[in-house]
């Protein structure tokens, strides 16, 4: 399993060859928490997104594919509330040095914990300005998996927060925002 | 000045009635103005015909007019009733707006097709940039007549919570139409906004394509229609 921490938005660390990956398929591991395992899926497949805001609390979750094991609510609660206080800890331990912003810029946000990867799955953190986070579940052969969450945000921005029947940090109950994630997202 | 003496710097505070009070500064506005200080009311008229407004620009703006008026409603048909008069003095101004920017000549429309030919295209490319989808008229009843828009542009990024599902915010465009009607002369009984639903049977398909499908439903009043029929009875 490796975990990468990196700045938020800023360079990624120089990719170090990674050997152990495909040592570990001997011995897979799986997450505890979160219990996803694929029986057969296809390699590109996006598992589950799930949103957290500002206070730690699940504000959405919702899985794409097909065939992932069932978890009821509270165990998504859970996830997300242990994600969260995990990525506290790692942003005041992590040992990147912090990054000089450029003339002009705000500094940005200290970094955490930026994705998390075993031979099941990997999952991707993506924190916004503004403090709510991304957490993309995918296979780990999925590509490109920054501009699939940066996606998921533009989609959040677009049909959540210019909705007026949407309150700051309260459960995401909208049902144009559930529509263009599913076009998005499920592969028919 | 009380107590202010202009040639000490230093500001003396020896008791209440020496205390020295800054003159105002004149008012200084800070709006962006371009070099040749000439602002929107100074342009033609028809030079902003091109130009449009980004959607979510409009989407904040209107999404304010949305939880303004829903703070102050106890119902949904009373926050239709106020998002309809937001839109009522738009229409009034955009009758003669876009008669005057049409390219031919152009009259006020006296009769009824002609003021929902308007509407339905004229009045649709203003605001939406494109025409509306459907143009009928009720079987019912011989004042009422509709304008379907299969997705309109206002309700782009608005989903509806389930206990308001009757709630659609394009009665702001229902206010438009309905000020342009009144100020075109047709006295208009009310025009409003509606989803259509599943309970008619053959728009059943139509939305499970356009599930943000919307009938304008617009009522006559009385005079106008007496003054229809008083037209076509004498050969107009």
């Amino acid at each position: 399993m490796q975990v990468r921490t990196g700045v938020c938005g800023g360079a990624r660390q120089p990719e170090a060859s990674h050997p152990n990956r495909y040592r570990r398929r001997a011995s897979p591991v799986r997450l505890h928490a979160t219990g996803l395992r694929v029986s057969e899926v296809a390699a590109m497949v996006v598992f589950a997104l799930l949103i957290i805001n500002k206070a730690g609390g699940l504000i959405f979750n919702r899985t794409f594919a097909p065939g992932l094991q069932k978890l009821d609510s509270n165990d998504y609660l859970i996830l997300a509330g242990t994600f969260h206080g995990i990525h506290a800890i790692s942003r005041t331990i992590s040992p990147a040095p912090p990054v000089q912003p450029l003339p002009g810029n705000r500094r940005p946000p200290t970094t955490g914990i930026e994705s998390m990867e075993s031979s099941h799955f990997r999952l991707t953190c993506f924190q916004t300005p503004t403090g709510v986070k991304f957490l993309l579940f995918t296979s780990p052969e999925q590509p490109n998996t920054d501009a699939v969450v940066r996606r998921c945000y533009e989609i959040y921005g677009e049909f959540v927060m210019k909705n007026p029947f949407y309150s700051l940090e309260m459960p995401v109950r909208v049902e144009k925002f559930d529509r263009a994630l599913g076009a998005y997202l499920v592969r028919p | 000045m009380p107590g202010v003496n202009a040639a000490a710097p230093v500001l003396d505070f020896d008791g209440p009635s020496t205390v020295p009070i800054t003159p105002a500064k004149p008012f200084q506005s800070r709006l962006r103005y371009p070099s040749n200080r000439k602002t929107i009311y100074d342009r033609h008229l028809n030079r902003t015909l091109t130009a449009s407004t980004s959607l979510p620009a409009f989407a904040y703006l209107f999404n304010t007019i949305i939880t303004y008026h829903h703070a102050k409603s106890g119902s949904v048909n009373e926050i239709e009733t106020r998002l309809n008069r937001a839109g009522y003095p738009l229409g009034i101004k955009l009758l003669d707006l876009l008669l005057y920017r049409q390219l031919r000549v152009a009259t006020r429309p006296t009769r009824i097709l002609d003021l929902l030919q308007f509407i339905h295209t004229t009045l649709w490319r203003a605001l939406f940039n494109r025409p509306a989808d459907a143009l009928e008229q009720s079987t019912t009843k011989k004042n009422e007549y509709m304008i379907v828009d299969n997705e309109p542009v206002v309700n782009t990024y608005i989903s509806i919570p389930k206990e308001m599902s009757q709630l659609n915010c394009a009665a702001f465009v229902a206010g438009i139409m309905e000020g342009l009607c009144d100020a075109a002369g047709f006295g208009m009984e009310g025009v409003s906004a509606h989803w259509a639903s599943a309970s008619e049977g053959q728009e059943g398909k139509g939305e499970e394509m356009w599930p943000g499908k919307t009938i304008f439903l617009l009522r006559f009043g009385e005079v106008a229609m007496q003054r229809e029929e008083g037209i076509k009875a004498a050969g107009g």
